[in-house]
């Protein structure tokens, strides 16, 4: 008997969903493409919702902002919840590790009883400030239309958990218990503090979502990253013996260069849509990029003494040129 | 003129990498086979790391290519910008 073994190969009759060969043409799509185009509920929802009766359930009119094509956002770094999770898993690894080289080699001990002190100051009050940004998030991906920029709003809330989470357990290396509490004394009582917790209830308050994605991620982030962990930690802190806390703060520093290329490219598309929209961040990007200022004033003054000044003023020029360079004349 | 070819697996990361051979090799024909697909190109082809980052959304390391290949013909020349196929005829 003899059997012949031969290929058939099966053409697949379609090559993805309906929605997706709409916008790509007939083609096999990406995950990222299934799972984030065309999927924004916003339709059959009957009833508007009574906290709320202005607008739908899922409405575009809860910003200001206008845009023909809510999923023109999108994400450089293509996050669907499976690659999201595995990048995330990967940095979580590396900052294990990070944190128990630490830990085995006393790396901690190098750093002097004042910057162990001064570390602890500047650093213990950002808690809240991480969980004020993990609000705002929540709340753009809850007022947000489109999922192509909900979604990453919902990765970057759960960032900012993580980002509280990774301090806390800085502060419990460097000063147990005690660190944590006076730092939440610091924020609710220190005066040094009061106006970057007045900034952040402000943007508690802030109903129009996109205006507040504005605020937090491209703004009040785009200052305070560069100004605590690029500038504090990782270079006056590192001059000092403190490469113990830059290792344990290299997931912030890792986070914050990627988001930037996300709320980059989320702003520069915005404000390629139209004039009327390029003046509405404009006018919001330099409303919030003052306040930021202030508020950032004395935690500068208190991390670099003398220098604050300067540091803080090279911080936001190189702001400023990047607000320019994605199309916003401030 | 011969073709240069290149055979990879189908998978969600190969995608990319036919995208980004498609988008710099004007002349690219893809055939697809079961769970395999080839790209031929007359004389010679090049992959593009800047093109592969672009489209994949994060640094590339053209050698992470190797992973999804199956086989390839022509000469192999490559740097870390750029890896080329080409016949010297």
């Amino acid at each position: 008997m003899q059997i012949d073994l031969r290929t058939v190969s099966i053409k697949p009759l379609r090559n993805t969903f309906d929605h997706l060969v709409r916008r790509f043409g007939d083609k096999p799509a990406s995950r990222y493409q299934e799972g984030s185009y065309e999927i924004q509920a916003d339709a059959n929802l009957q009833y508007r919702p009574s906290w709320d009766p202005e607008h739908e359930l899922h409405d575009p009119k809860r910003t200001a902002l206008v845009m023909a094509d809510w999923y023109a956002f999108k994400d450089p770094r293509q996050f669907y919840y499976g690659t999201y999770t595995l990048t995330r898993a990967r940095q979580q690894d590396s900052a294990e590790a990070n944190f128990d080289f630490v830990e085995t080699r006393g790396l901690l001990a190098q750093l002097g009883d004042d910057d162990r002190r001064l570390a602890l100051e500047v650093l213990m009050p950002l808690r809240h400030a991480a969980w004020g940004a993990n609000m705002n998030n929540t709340g753009m991906c809850a007022d947000g239309y489109g999922t192509l920029i909900t979604q990453p709003c919902m990765f970057a809330a759960m960032d900012n958990l993580g980002v509280a989470q990774y301090l806390t357990r800085v502060g419990l290396a460097l000063g147990d218990t005690e660190a944590l509490a006076a730092g939440r004394e610091a924020w609710i009582n220190d005066a040094a503090w009061q106006p970057l917790r007045r900034l952040v209830e402000k943007t508690l308050v802030t109903r129009d979502w996109f205006e507040l994605l504005v605020a937090q991620n491209f703004v009040s982030d785009g200052l305070l990253y560069p100004l605590i962990y690029e500038q504090f930690v990782d270079t006056r802190l590192g001059a000092r013996g403190g490469a113990g806390v830059s290792l344990m703060c290299v997931f912030m520093t890792e986070w914050h260069a990627e988001m930037r290329k996300w709320i980059d490219a989320v702003i520069k598309t915005a404000a390629k849509e139209s004039e009327a929209n390029r003046d509405l961040l404009t006018g919001w990007t330099r409303t919030w990029r003052d306040r930021a200022v202030e508020a950032l004033g004395p935690i500068a003054d208190k991390a670099f003494g003398t220098d604050a000044a300067a540091i803080l003023d090279t911080i936001t020029q190189s702001f400023n040129a990047r607000a320019a360079k994605l199309g916003l004349d401030l | 003129m011969s073709d240069v070819f290149i055979a990879l697996q189908t998978n969600e990361e190969s995608r990319y990498i036919v995208e980004a051979l498609l988008q710099d090799n004007p002349n690219a024909v893809v055939d697809e086979q079961p769970a395999m697909v080839k790209i031929n190109v007359p004389h010679s082809l090049v992959l593009k790391r800047e093109t592969m980052e672009e489209l994949i959304g994060r640094p590339y390391d053209l050698q992470e290519m190797q992973v999804h290949l199956i086989t390839l013909s022509g000469h192999v020349d490559e740097d870390e910008d750029e890896f080329r196929l080409a016949w010297n005829d």
